[in-house]
């Protein structure tokens, strides 16, 4: 753990203590079990909400506390341990930064408080196709007299079925693959000609794909500026990144403990399993990766809040180090478990499949690694 | 900017105006020329006997030291400020390499466990470099398994008599001192005779054999002790009890090779090399796809110790505490700095492949023999495997098998 302020490290511990109270596993497997299209529970939601959670990142002026990454990270990690379900990353995180980062003083004002107090979920609808791809971007968006009109369609886009906006990348300019040409656009939800359909994902989280039919927006939705809004996306990718790695440590953190503790109970040829050292080597091994993880994760927040140079470097590094640990972490949670791994009714296979998705999202291992290897130059 | 990092920079910009005004230049870079075993001569020899003791005299040999003993009493976070400094300028800290196990090990152990009388003989002379220390601790019977050691050590009144034989003791062939584990007590269980034991190399009693290794060099020997002498308060702790002290010795030894600036990283960015020997494409990629991504992710986990290291620190306020999270750090330094050398071997191709001669570069021939030289580091210091019981063991709780599966 980083070395945490006073404030901080009460924050981490409200934290670690009400997730584990009101937004457990069990509540999100209750969620996956139910029937509802939002795939999370509006009462957890309000309750973090109301404890501030959603304005750790919005300046006090617009309704949140300024507390900053570092500390939003503490949150996420503690979520992640639980694989709590709500738009706290997606909308609280991603989409705030994004108004952070490119939002006009109106834009804020109309919409960073009502990320702060919940009643807006902005989110971040990127992706076309299945692989993280910031530059291939299909959906147009023409200029008319009255502003933009926008057409095309996004995939997996992170709570889509409970947004209230959409923070839409679109091309205004040039082609699919090319960073310039690119546009940000703030679209409202129910806007006329935008078509959402509920994906059924291996994790039973919130995912969706957009339809964009004639979607009519004016010069006002521009996010930043026309044309250039790459440089844009790749700064709220990054905070996204550095985010979602936090939400990863825990929970690879909580497999790791999930793992530790099975070795130490499990009783086979007379003693505990984990008195074999093949698995105690192991463990060690994974704490040890988890440790250097959470060092790279930290880090990558830390960068933000200095608003240092490095943030590209150190959010790739932060995704890359924790997916590997999740990666084999997730994995060897099932097989260090034996057959009660493989059941449904034993959470290990919660975890593992949405190891998978947290992988994918913003770019897997592979990805990391090449563009880490690019920013170093070569 | 707080009161205390206002403090740290301007210690920063002392650092560097006392190092500017006393670093000889003609040292600069030289840090590995001046190590142990090259000759050096001439103006070289007296500027980097000079820097020595500027050096010691400024207690930054080894600053966390108190003043008494020879450091200055300053912080870990001070001490990394004046490394950073002198990297910045290309200058070095020779004395711990001067002191061998002395300043990283025997030292530290002295602090914890010496009376007043010992820390003031030895400690001083270890912060100037002035001393070398050797280790003996393993034998050939005895390498993680350290407590089944044989060689004694009797009470003959007015001196302890040493009988035995030691092994791969680096830089016994060079060494003023030796710290040695000794069994006192031979009818004691195992672990509960042992003690530890200081004495002089240059006498009778000691004999030493280098030993070649497969890089080439000999940097540890054979030693053998015929009747060898030891002064009665030259016994570190209390008798009987060398075993625990040992240990924390041991950690000691694992902590000072954590270091971020391990045998195997900094210079020239590995990228950039590999872009020399493997070519490019168009737009400056590394043609090798596969080394490329293995080459990032090795940066990767380079990068991924540095910051555990500074993050150790900052938790610990600047005071490291030497505890079993050096077992973590011990294995992921040795981690880095074996793929480094394998992925520099593999770059090079067949210039990476050759032992000595025209033909290759000192560079060439120098990465050569650090690959085999950090194939050590998983062996010495308790070797990666003793790494991994320990952290299962002590960090993780696990319990020690009882019987055989
Ligand atoms: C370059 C170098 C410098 C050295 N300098 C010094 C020095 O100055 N002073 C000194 O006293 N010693 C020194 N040593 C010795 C070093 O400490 C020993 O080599 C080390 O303790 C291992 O002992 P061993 O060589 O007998 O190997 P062994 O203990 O025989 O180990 C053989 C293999 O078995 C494994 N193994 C052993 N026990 C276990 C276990 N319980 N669980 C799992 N695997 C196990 C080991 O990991 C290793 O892979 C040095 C060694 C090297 C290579």
């Amino acid at each position: 753990m980083a070395a945490l302020t006073e404030e901080q490290s009460m924050i981490q511990h409200q934290a670690q203590s009400w997730v584990i109270k009101h937004a457990s596993v069990q509540e999100f497997r209750n969620v996956r079990d139910g029937e509802s299209d939002v795939e999370f529970s509006p009462q957890i939601w309000s309750e973090m909400v109301s404890m501030g959670w959603a304005g750790i990142i919005i300046p006090e002026a617009y309704g949140g506390s300024d507390l900053g990454y570092l500390t939003f990270g503490l949150i996420l990690e503690q979520a992640g341990r639980q694989l709590s379900a709500s738009p706290l990353f997606a909308s609280a995180l991603v989409g705030a930064s994004a108004i952070l980062l490119g939002g006009s003083e109106s834009q804020k004002k109309m919409l960073l408080p009502g990320i702060a107090d919940g009643s807006e979920i902005v989110t971040l609808a990127l992706e076309e196709g299945p692989r993280h791809a910031p530059k291939n971007i299909d959906l147009t968006a023409d200029s008319n007299a009255d502003g933009f009109t926008l057409s095309g369609s996004k995939t997996f886009v992170c709570e889509g079925m409970s947004a209230t906006s959409y923070i839409v990348a679109a091309r205004t300019d040039g082609k699919a693959g090319s960073p310039e040409g690119i546009t940000l656009f703030v679209v409202p939800a129910d806007a006329e000609g935008i078509k959402r359909t509920k994906l059924n994902t291996v994790d039973s989280r919130g995912y969706a794909n957009i339809e964009f039919s004639q979607v009519k927006v004016t010069v006002g939705a521009v996010l930043g500026t026309v044309g250039e809004g790459h440089a844009l996306l790749e700064a709220i990718l990054d905070r996204a990144r550095a985010g979602i790695a936090a939400e990863m440590l825990g929970t690879g953190s909580q497999a790791f403990e999930m793992t530790l503790e099975y070795l130490k109970t499990r009783v086979q040829f007379g003693q505990v399993i984990g008195s074999f050292q093949a698995l105690g080597h192991r463990a060690a091994g994974f704490y040890s990766q988890k440790e250097l993880a959470r060092s790279c994760v930290e880090a990558a927040l830390q960068s933000i809040d200095n608003n240092d140079g490095n943030i590209d470097e150190m959010s790739s590094l932060a995704k890359c180090k924790v997916g590997d640990f999740l990666h084999d972490m997730s994995n060897e949670l099932i097989q260090i478990h034996g057959g009660i791994g493989m059941t449904d009714e034993f959470n290990a296979g919660l975890y593992l499949k949405r190891a998978r998705v947290l992988e994918s999202s913003y770019g897997n291992q592979a990805y990391h690694r090449n563009r880490y290897a690019q920013i170093k130059g070569f | 900017m707080t009161e205390n990092k206002l403090k740290l920079d301007e210690f920063r910009q002392e650092v560097s105006a006392w190092l500017e005004g006393n670093f000889p230049k003609s040292l600069n870079g030289k840090a590995s020329e001046i190590g142990l075993g090259k000759n050096v001569s001439g103006r070289l020899a007296e500027d980097s006997d000079t820097w020595r003791k500027t050096l010691a005299a400024q207690g930054w040999g080894i600053a966390t030291w108190p003043a008494e003993y020879g450091g200055a009493g300053l912080s870990q976070k001070h001490v990394q400020i004046i490394n950073e400094e002198m990297d910045e300028i290309g200058a070095f800290n020779p004395i711990p390499m001067l002191a061998g196990m002395g300043v990283t090990m025997v030292g530290p152990t002295i602090l914890e466990y010496g009376t007043e009388a010992q820390k003031l003989r030895h400690l001083p002379k270890m912060a100037s470099g002035e001393i070398f220390w050797c280790l003996g601790y393993s034998e050939p019977g005895a390498g993680s398994d350290l407590a089944s050691l044989t060689t004694k050590a009797e009470d003959k009144g007015d001196h302890w008599l040493i009988n035995g034989q030691k092994v791969w003791t680096s830089g016994a062939d060079i060494a003023q001192w030796c710290g040695a584990l000794v069994r006192t007590d031979p009818k004691a269980k195992k672990r509960s005779g042992i003690s530890f034991i200081m004495f002089p190399m240059d006498q009778a009693g000691v004999k030493t054999r280098p030993v070649k290794l497969i890089s080439g060099d000999s940097p540890f020997c054979e030693m053998f002790f015929d009747n060898a002498k030891a002064e009665k308060n030259e016994l570190l702790g209390d008798l009987n009890d060398g075993w625990s002290l040992g240990k924390r010795l041991l950690q000691h030894e694992r902590q000072s090779q954590t270091g971020e600036g391990g045998p195997a990283t900094g210079g020239e960015c590995l990228g950039d090399i590999a872009k020399r020997y493997v070519g490019t494409d168009e737009h400056g990629t590394l043609e090798d796809t596969d080394l490329r991504l293995r080459l990032a992710n090795h940066l990767m986990d380079e990068q991924a110790h540095k910051l555990t290291i500074r993050r150790i620190m900052a938790e610990a306020k600047g005071n490291v505490e030497v505890t079993a999270v050096a077992s973590i750090l011990k294995n992921s330094a040795t981690d880095v700095a074996q793929t480094r050398t394998e992925l520099l071997m593999e770059l090079m191709g067949t210039q990476g492949l050759g032992w000595e001669g025209d033909e290759y570069s000192q560079d060439e021939l120098g990465n050569v023999r650090m690959w085999l030289g950090v194939k050590a580091m998983s062996i010495y210091g308790g070797s990666y495997e003793v790494q991994k019981n320990i952290i299962s063991k002590n960090i993780l709780g696990l319990p020690e098998t009882t019987q055989k599966g």
